[in-house]
């Protein structure tokens, strides 16, 4: 039974150190963006945050359009956001509440691409995206990342369950038109599964990386990722700069999950535990 | 503003019209051009016009590259190392979370899951400023179990060149993986493990099971689908490494190519060698190997049934 009054202090302290290396590399990411690149790599290693975090800045600006590389992550995340909420809104309520010919066969092509590797679509995407002239244009990230299968199946899940089909026959009985009572009915009882695909498209768009990386080729279109990217080089990386760019990068992501945080685990593991 | 009258028969059509037109467009179209793509030879800076016909030569080039063979085992390497700790982790840290912690549960199980939705660009930077040899932080910390009597024995006797020695490269970035997503498997069993009857776990213990004899004896075997699941996610996944990589190796492969994934492979072949024929029938071997390691995964974990 010893082990027995052992296990909670042993479990705690697992659990803890886990977590401190979990949370260490966020730590450092706001310490480093406080260092000069100097600072950063000597002995010993900056433990506490510095002073020169607008020196970072000040380099990181001048080495790239950051404010604007910032805005076209902003841009493209909040574009693709509102495309993926309406069209995936509408695709899972006719999916849940619906019967039209070949819905089964369809809805399974559906989740069957969301299985599929990103790999397979990196280079046709590149050569359609050439074909259309949509190379350097923030709609090549946006439109296509609209079509989501994963916000179909969240969608039809939740519609599934949260729009009682008497209340749309009501309202079709009182004369509210199809459309109307996608609108006035469907719509705000979707709010919070709407709120959860919403921050997980967000999400998503700002830490897309294999998407800008081939479409967008000039660094006045760059969104964060890519630029950041840009400024490693093999021999002179201006570490604090980098670190600063990181840092505000990922800042936002961390206050929306601390937010959020039971919303987005529960959404992201969707799939996995229904 | 007057909207359409729309009778209920044709209302779905409507409203997946917008989600279809984009779906068949940027995901099938893609799909089926690049598999088109495969059997042809194109130079892309002489425009669409002189792609030709090639048969299988894209593949049988793919398949006596040297390269390919190597990013292939590279990338096997790769989801093994990182895929395997992940699970062997996250299982007794899901069970340690689900008996141990309840107030806090939602806080602890943050902070787990926190790697995996932030930036992999930023955090891959942050991470190869950790790995760097002079001064990088993990060889600081190397540096100080080197002077301990026992431990010191243990760890290399120089500073390590993480990300420029071949035999260091994907140990780097299979510790970044598995840093990155063994919070997303806490949260997967954690959610299963709740699924489990609490009465299940008071029968055991009246019949004076210890919590090991419990994790053993219940909980591992109840979570038997969910580890099926998890493990397919992780060998899918891990077969489609591409940015860790990517950023560790400055989007080059590392020096020997050792730290080059099949996906960093094919996005060199496509984009710094502008072969998009031998790219293409590359991502669909790959794709093969998949479905392939999926359906195998999905052989051994699945409860045998009669």
């Amino acid at each position: 039974m010893r082990t027995d009054r052992l296990a909670p202090w042993a479990a705690y302290c697992i659990v803890g150190i886990g977590m401190l290396i979990m949370l260490a590399p966020f730590y450092f990411m706001f310490v480093f963006a406080t260092h000069s690149r100097t600072e950063i790599f000597s002995l010993p290693p900056p433990m506490w945050f510095g002073n020169d975090f607008l020196n970072n800045l000040a380099i990181l600006t001048k080495k790239i359009p950051f404010w604007r590389n910032l805005g076209w992550s902003l841009y493209v995340a909040l574009a693709s956001t509102a495309l993926t909420l309406l069209f995936c809104a509408m695709g899972g309520y006719a999916f849940a509440l619906f019967e039209f010919r070949h819905k089964k066969i369809f809805f399974g092509l559906v989740m069957g691409t969301m299985l599929l590797p990103s790999f397979m679509n990196m280079i046709p995407t590149f050569m359609i995206m050439d074909l259309l002239g949509w190379i350097d244009e923030p709609r090549a990230l946006y439109i296509p990342g609209a079509a989501s299968a994963f916000g179909i199946f969240l969608m039809r899940q939740f519609c599934a369950s949260a729009i009682p089909r008497e209340l749309v026959e009501a309202a079709r009985m009182d004369g509210c038109s199809e459309l109307g009572i996608f609108a006035r009915i469907v719509l705000p009882l979707l709010k919070p599964a709407l709120g959860t695909l919403g921050l997980i498209t967000f999400i998503a768009s700002w830490n897309n990386f294999i998407g800008p990386l081939v479409v967008m080729r000039s660094p006045d279109m760059y969104t964060l990722p890519l630029a950041l990217r840009s400024l490693q080089s093999p021999v002179d990386t201006e570490w604090g700069a980098l670190m600063a760019g990181s840092a505000i990068a990922t800042l936002p992501l961390i206050v929306l999950f601390v937010l959020s945080s039971r919303q987005l685990i529960s959404g992201l593991t969707t799939g996995a535990v229904k | 503003m007057k909207l359409p009258r729309l009778s209920p028969r044709q209302t779905p059509y409507v409203l997946l019209l917008p989600f279809v037109a984009l779906f068949v467009v940027f995901g099938l179209f893609p799909l089926a051009f690049s598999l088109f793509l495969a059997f042809q030879t194109w130079e892309p800076t002489s425009g669409l016009g002189a792609m030709s016909f090639v048969g299988a030569d894209n593949f049988l080039f793919a398949l006596q590259d040297e390269w390919f063979w190597k990013s292939l085992k590279n990338t096997g390497w790769l989801a093994l190392v990182s895929g395997v700790p992940q699970h062997l982790v996250a299982l007794p840290l899901a069970a340690f979370i689900h008996a141990s912690f309840k107030r806090l549960r939602n806080g602890v199980v943050g902070a787990y899951f926190m790697p995996y939705i932030t930036s992999t660009v930023a955090i891959a930077i942050l991470f190869s400023s950790l790995f760097s040899t002079d001064y990088g932080l993990i060889n600081v910390g190397l540096q100080l179990i080197r002077e301990l009597p026992l431990l010191g024995a243990l760890v290399p006797a120089q500073p390590v060149d993480w990300l420029n020695d071949p035999d260091y490269i994907k140990p780097a970035i299979a510790t970044l993986v598995f840093w990155r997503y063994v919070g997303f498997n806490v949260v997967l069993y954690l959610a299963a493990m709740q699924t489990i009857p609490r009465d299940l776990y008071e029968a055991a213990r009246m019949d004076g099971a210890g919590r090991l004899q419990q994790f053993f004896y219940i909980t591992l075997p109840s979570l038997k689908p969910m580890i099926y699941f998890g493990v397919t996610l992780s060998v899918v996944g891990g077969l489609q490494l591409f940015e860790e990589a990517f950023i560790l190796t400055q989007g080059r492969g590392g020096s020997d190519q050792a730290g080059m994934t099949t996906a960093v492979y094919l996005y060199r072949m496509a984009f710094d060698f502008n072969d998009f024929g031998a790219a293409s029938a590359m991502s669909w071997l790959l794709f093969i190997v998949v479905g392939l390691l999926t359906w195998l995964t999905n052989r051994a974990f699945r409860p045998s049934k009669a």
